[in-house]
């Protein structure tokens, strides 16, 4: 069998395994955010918390738990950070510098892990598991908390009630985070992924000598970082690293934990709004445009064009033997079109082409199949924009799920739209306009504006992943990338909760004959079409002169 | 003014609660009954797959390691030592800038672009150099027999292994070297082939470690 073969078979499997569990899941996950029952740990917790799980929110209440949750987190992580020098079971690392500690309390906090640090010589045991891997849960938690309360602001109406904050976070993690990631990281140990408390540990060499490694809880963390999409690598080298990722089955369990959530919880949406077809049709969106994308990845990887590939026979440069061309592109694919930024292989050193399409990835804005909860509210947002494209074709008042799609709501969603892009294009030009920053970049012409463009990129998009070669580790790219992903993740949501709390209000509109019907494939078709439309429109001059101008030299 | 004052303080507090709960829910029990399971189920794997070669550890099946000859001096790179079967190039590999006191092995990839000259110089560089040490007398290595993860270096920097392709190329030169029969080490190479696990998950490979421990005794007993 050759690698082609091998690669597209590893697809092939991937998609039957989330075919799977996709509706399982999805239905788990519909009556875990449903249900009046609370589990005894719960109702503890929500004592400590001092919240009634029962009370239910407006809009406005929802987002303020959110913004509280998240400024907490941010202080808290930064707090852990600046204090590791004096805090135990931190091997005796130093405290991190403020620039550094912003930038990374900021990163894990709005599930984008962005890491301007080196994992195994900065972050201790206890900033890794009690404040890195803690978020990579909760901020988890708090996307997933955003998309069903808008999945519940299409399915309920006359209300300004949108579910309670504290009870969506709590369960979220409880119920579907902590158990498959506990089963996940197991089973990683299982392929070789370390999960130990030691300290340095100094192993004796073949030739004599010896080298130093870290302990560390990594196959946890490992875990949720797949399964949460979060993608920040308890070393630096990430997934690529033989620790968090050991062998080819590791490597094809990680992408599926990247992906299981996103994908089915476009079940739970069908569910929660009474028409499993409905989630179809965005399942179908999503995977048509995963798909399409990986077979390009794996094209232009396994035809290696650029002067060094060439001249080495194969797209092998930062790629690792074990996982070869055809895994590292399904990977590739799979952690930028989600908000992921794991990575098992290093996209700066891709072809032109492939780099551009991981970069093409976040710039879609993370909705094939996206992050956990931002992947959902993304697409269902470009669905709202979908509808009313339809609507201006035939002349009618859009509507979707039976809900009005009027001035309000359209201008909440083309707010939504609009954010991440201008922050990206504002940010690059800035940084290549400044004199200072442009000395970051590691190479020249048009690979080192893609490694800013990416940057930014990958930071306004809460992805995380990066063309590694830029040093990012300054104060300009710490501040500014640090304030891309504060604003690409919250203003987003401002504008996905008061959407949310317009359309619960709604009454909603019966189903005509004219009514355009969302769950049928011409509906997925044009739900394709618009968001390859504009974030085409919006990105091409930027793409190319950066992986375009490189990929077709 | 006041009462929003108050209230933003009472949402903060609630807030920080919910973290310190959720922090000891995930940051504390969590790890630690993994930490607990893998521990019991899989002592070896969990602390780091090491590996053992006269009663003394030499590795982790799962870290690349050079197998260079001591510097000399004034030498700045070290030569490989052609007696044993060498890894993949590493030019993304460093070492800690912050807390010196250590000296750890930090992972990385070069991130040089495909387009690159730096990286084009790196590969061609290293394809002539695989040329010259593997031709043996009697077996010329032709530039377009040498495999892409022998001039290539890996994404961490750590990469345990070589494609079977490498490893085929390397047999005649370790062979002579350890004057052994070549077909001995080329079934040894063989033995130590890993192919893609139910057949198509991932790609072929061997572990360097483990192949020249093995190689190691081989060449002790004969």
């Amino acid at each position: 069998m050759g690698p082609v073969t091998a690669g597209v078979l590893q697809l092939l499997a991937l998609i039957g395994a989330l075919a799977l569990v996709h509706k399982p899941v999805g239905a788990y996950m519909a009556r875990v955010y449903s249900s009046s029952r609370h589990l005894r740990v719960e109702r503890w917790i929500y004592r400590g918390i001092g919240a009634d799980p029962d009370a239910e929110m407006t809009w406005p209440a929802y987002l303020r738990g959110v913004l509280a949750f998240s400024a907490v987190g941010v202080l808290f992580l930064y707090l852990l950070q600046r204090l590791q020098g004096v805090l135990p079971g931190s091997l005796g690392f130093s405290s991190v510098n403020p620039a550094q500690s912003f930038n990374t309390a900021v990163s894990f906090v709005t599930n984008t892990n962005w890491q301007s640090y080196y994992g195994e010589q900065t972050m201790g045991h206890v900033v890794q598991t009690a404040g890195l891997a803690v978020q990579n849960f909760v901020s988890a938690a708090v996307g997933m908390a955003v998309a069903v309360a808008l999945v519940r602001g299409f399915a309920r109406s006359r209300t300004g009630e949108l579910g309670n904050f504290w009870t969506d976070l709590v369960r979220g993690t409880l119920r579907v985070l902590v158990p498959i990631a506990a089963l996940a990281a197991v089973a990683l140990v299982a392929c070789g992924a370390i999960q130990n408390f030691s300290g340095i540990h100094e192993v004796g060499q073949f030739m004599g000598g010896s080298q130093q490694w870290n302990g560390g809880a990594v196959a946890s963390q490992e875990a949720i970082k797949e399964l949460g999409t979060n993608g920040g690598g308890y070393f630096n080298a990430n997934s690529a690293h033989p620790f968090e990722n050991p062998t080819p089955v590791s490597n094809l369990l990680e992408i599926f934990l990247i992906l299981v959530i996103p994908f089915s919880l476009t079940r739970t949406f069908g569910l929660m709004v009474g028409s499993t077809r409905q989630g179809y049709a965005i399942l179908a969106t999503m995977v048509t445009i995963w798909v399409g994308f990986v077979a390009l990845m794996m094209w232009t990887e396994f035809g290696h064009h650029g002067p060094a590939l060439q001249a080495a026979g194969a797209a092998m440069e930062g790629k690792e033997v074990r996982f070869g061309v055809g895994g590292s592109s399904l990977f590739a694919v799979s952690t930028t079109l989600t908000s992921t930024g794991a990575v098992d292989s290093f996209h700066s050193s891709f072809t032109g082409l492939g780099g551009g399409i991981a970069l093409l990835g976040m710039m879609l804005g993370e909705i094939a199949p996206g992050g956990t909860g931002s992947g959902l509210y993304g697409i269902l947002i470009m669905a709202v924009i979908a509808v009313f494209i339809a609507g201006l074709m035939v002349g009618r008042t859009p509507e979707y799920l039976g809900k009005k799609i009027g001035g309000r709501e359209m201008k909440l969603a083309a707010c939504y739209l609009l954010v991440t892009p201008a922050l990206v294009l504002v940010c690059t030009a800035a940084s290549l306009a400044l004199p200072t920053p442009p000395h970051s970049m590691l190479n020249s012409g048009a690979h080192g504006f893609s490694e800013v463009l990416y940057a930014f990129t990958s930071a306004a998009n809460n992805n995380g992943s990066a063309f590694a070669g830029l040093n990012a580790n300054t104060d300009w790219f710490n501040t500014m990338t640090g304030l891309a992903m504060l604003l690409g993740r919250f203003l987003p949501m401002v504008f996905v909760l008061a959407l949310a709390g317009s359309l619960a209000h709604q009454q909603p509109v019966p189903v005509t004959a004219g009514t355009l019907r969302t769950e049928k494939p011409l509906f997925a078709g044009l739900l394709v079409g618009a968001i390859l439309i504009i974030t085409g429109l919006t990105y091409f001059p930027a793409l190319a002169l950066g992986p375009l101008a490189e990929g077709l030299a | 003014m006041n009462a929003s004052v108050t209230n933003t303080a009472r949402l903060l507090g609630a807030g920080l609660r919910a973290l310190l709960v959720l922090t000891l829910v995930t940051g504390v029990v969590y790890p630690l009954v993994v930490t607990g399971i893998a521990q019991a189920l899989f002592p070896g794997r969990a602390n780091g797959s090491e590996i053992r070669a006269d009663g003394k550890v030499v590795g982790s099946s799962l870290i690349g390691q050079p197998y260079d000859l001591p510097l000399k001096k004034g030498q700045q790179t070290p030569e490989p030592d052609l007696r044993w079967f060498q890894g993949r190039p590493a030019n993304g590999l460093g070492t800690n800038t912050v807390n010196t006191q250590y000296h750890l092995i930090l992972s990385g990839a070069t991130n040089l672009a495909a387009d690159s000259k730096v990286l084009l110089r790196q590969v061609e560089d290293a394809k002539a150099a695989v040329v010259r040490d593997n031709s043996v007398p009697g077996h010329t290595v032709e530039p377009s027999e040498v495999p892409a993860d022998a001039v290539t270096s890996s994404g961490s920097g750590l990469d345990p292994d070589i494609s079977p392709a490498y490893a085929a190329l390397q047999a005649p030169r370790v062979a002579a070297r350890n004057h052994l029969p070549l077909a001995r080490v080329e079934q040894l190479v063989r033995d130590h082939t890993t192919g893609r696990t139910l057949g198509f998950l991932g790609e072929p490979r061997v572990n360097v470690l483990e192949l020249n421990v093995a190689l190691k005794d081989l060449a002790a007993k004969s």
